[in-house]
């Protein structure tokens, strides 16, 4: 009882907080890194989307470790719900004919989707992230229309861990041609504005990054699903 | 700022409200999945279509997806 | 008020109902969906932060948003910031793999005590 009114008491002091927070609105400038960032984004980076050259680029680093912290998470899942020995599963239940064939219908262009949102990353609203969800969605279609036929959770294991150290590869080549991690400038060719082959590694990251992004929600969904298939590893 | 906007913020305050007294789990669940809903139409208005494509593919459809497998495993007589 | 203040009000009410749902309620899942709708209000909040209003979305696809179009230098008055988006960008992706990482302890737990009731699980208190 007095733990509730406590509680109460502090969530009705966090509003009259957050008044004084929301009536000081927001502000009404760009900073002078956002400046920079607008103002030079195309010159140095010759990808039309300012956000992808931020989150690729200027930022790359951050996004290197929202991989690793993705992966992590799905390790964690894959380790707490991993099958103990004599735990009965129940057997799962066939889906019906309409499920089955608008499946087979829609996975094709839901990959197709799905790649096409992540290699277009430096042009259109998108990006590794979003395509990588896409790509997950359809694989997650075909988990509910066909029960009962395993997922080839080597091929996915061995693309995530490939997609993971290119990542980390395409860093380090521009440490050692140019001087510093995850440079763009003079590693690949810029090319020019609005086509789809130029803004130098961005390309190329996001493409890694989606496929990463991509077979890891994949492997994370069939595992809290179907649960893990062999104690102790994946 | 238009009146679309006004009335989508109270929209999303509702359904969230509702997600938070409202009785049955899976009721619960979808309430929360119209919310990630109504604020990926927020980032669009903000002027942010990349977090909008992202909290739409990721956060309505595969949190709503995590949460409902979530609710089958629980469910189930063990 | 500034015209963003909309969004930065619905954002942290979002945060404070949030926060009410988690710490008040008793059943495990609705203390997740309280983390997953705070998490909502932290993204609305950021990104409202970085809007200005009357510009447009950071994408430069016509030639008439330079100001220069010898160097390719953009006008800088013509965009919304684009660092808070990319901040909400990584925060939506590591908000999903937290709630999945949560979730996964949740149905652990379930299958070791059979309840969702968090009362039930009193082996760490003193």
């Amino acid at each position: 009882m007095i733990g509730r009114v406590v509680t109460v008491a502090v969530l009705v002091g966090l509003a009259v907080v957050s008044w004084q927070i929301v009536a000081g609105g927001t502000p009404a400038e760009l900073g002078d890194v956002s400046r920079h960032y607008v103002e030079r984004g195309v010159i140095e980076n010759r990808a039309s989307t300012l956000v992808t050259s931020v989150v690729v680029n200027y930022r790359g680093l951050d996004t290197l470790g929202e991989v690793a912290v993705l992966f992590l998470s799905v390790s964690g899942v894959a380790f707490v719900l991993r099958r103990f020995h004599g735990e009965p599963s129940a057997p799962p239940t066939p889906s019906s004919e309409i499920v089955r064939t608008g499946a087979r219908l829609l996975v094709g262009p839901m990959l197709l989707f799905g790649i096409y949102i992540f290699v277009h990353g430096h042009l259109t609203p998108g990006g590794g992230f979003q395509g990588g969800a896409v790509i997950a969605s359809a694989v997650l279609l075909l988990l509910l229309a066909e029960r009962d036929r395993p997922l080839p959770h080597a091929f996915l294991s061995w693309l995530e861990s490939t997609s993971g150290a290119g990542f980390v590869i395409v860093g380090l080549v521009g440490l050692a041609v140019v001087g510093s991690f995850l440079a763009n400038r003079g590693v690949a060719g810029l090319g020019e504005w609005n086509r789809l082959f130029s803004a130098g590694v961005i390309p190329i990251v996001y493409t890694l990054t989606g496929l990463k992004v991509g077979s890891e929600l994949a492997t994370l969904l069939d595992i809290m699903m179907r649960g893990e298939r062999k104690e102790g590893g994946r | 700022m238009i009146a679309a906007d006004v009335i989508l913020c109270v929209l999303t305050l509702a359904a969230a409200v509702a997600a938070v007294v409202v009785r049955g789990l899976l009721s619960a669940i979808i309430l929360v999945g119209v919310v990630s809903l109504f604020a990926s139409y927020l980032f669009l208005r903000m002027g942010a279509p990349d977090v909008a494509m992202t909290e739409a593919a990721i956060g309505s459809a595969l949190s709503t997806v995590i949460f409902l497998v979530a609710l089958r495993r629980t469910r189930r007589k063990s | 008020m500034t015209p963003g203040t909309v969004y930065l009000a619905s954002g942290m009410a979002l945060i404070v109902i949030g926060i009410a749902c988690a710490v008040l309620k008793r059943n495990l899942l609705r203390m997740v969906l309280g983390f997953a709708i705070l998490d909502t209000g932290v993204h609305l909040f950021i990104a409202a932060m970085g809007y200005l209003p009357g510009r447009t979305a950071p994408i430069a696809d016509e030639a008439n948003m330079f100001s220069d179009a010898v160097t390719m230098t953009l006008d800088s008055t013509r965009f919304v910031d684009p660092v808070p988006q990319a901040l909400v960008l990584t925060a939506i992706v590591i908000g999903v793999g937290v709630t999945a990482l949560m979730l996964a302890y949740v149905v652990r737990l379930h299958a070791r005590e059979g309840t969702l009731d968090v009362g039930a699980f009193r082996r760490l208190k003193w």
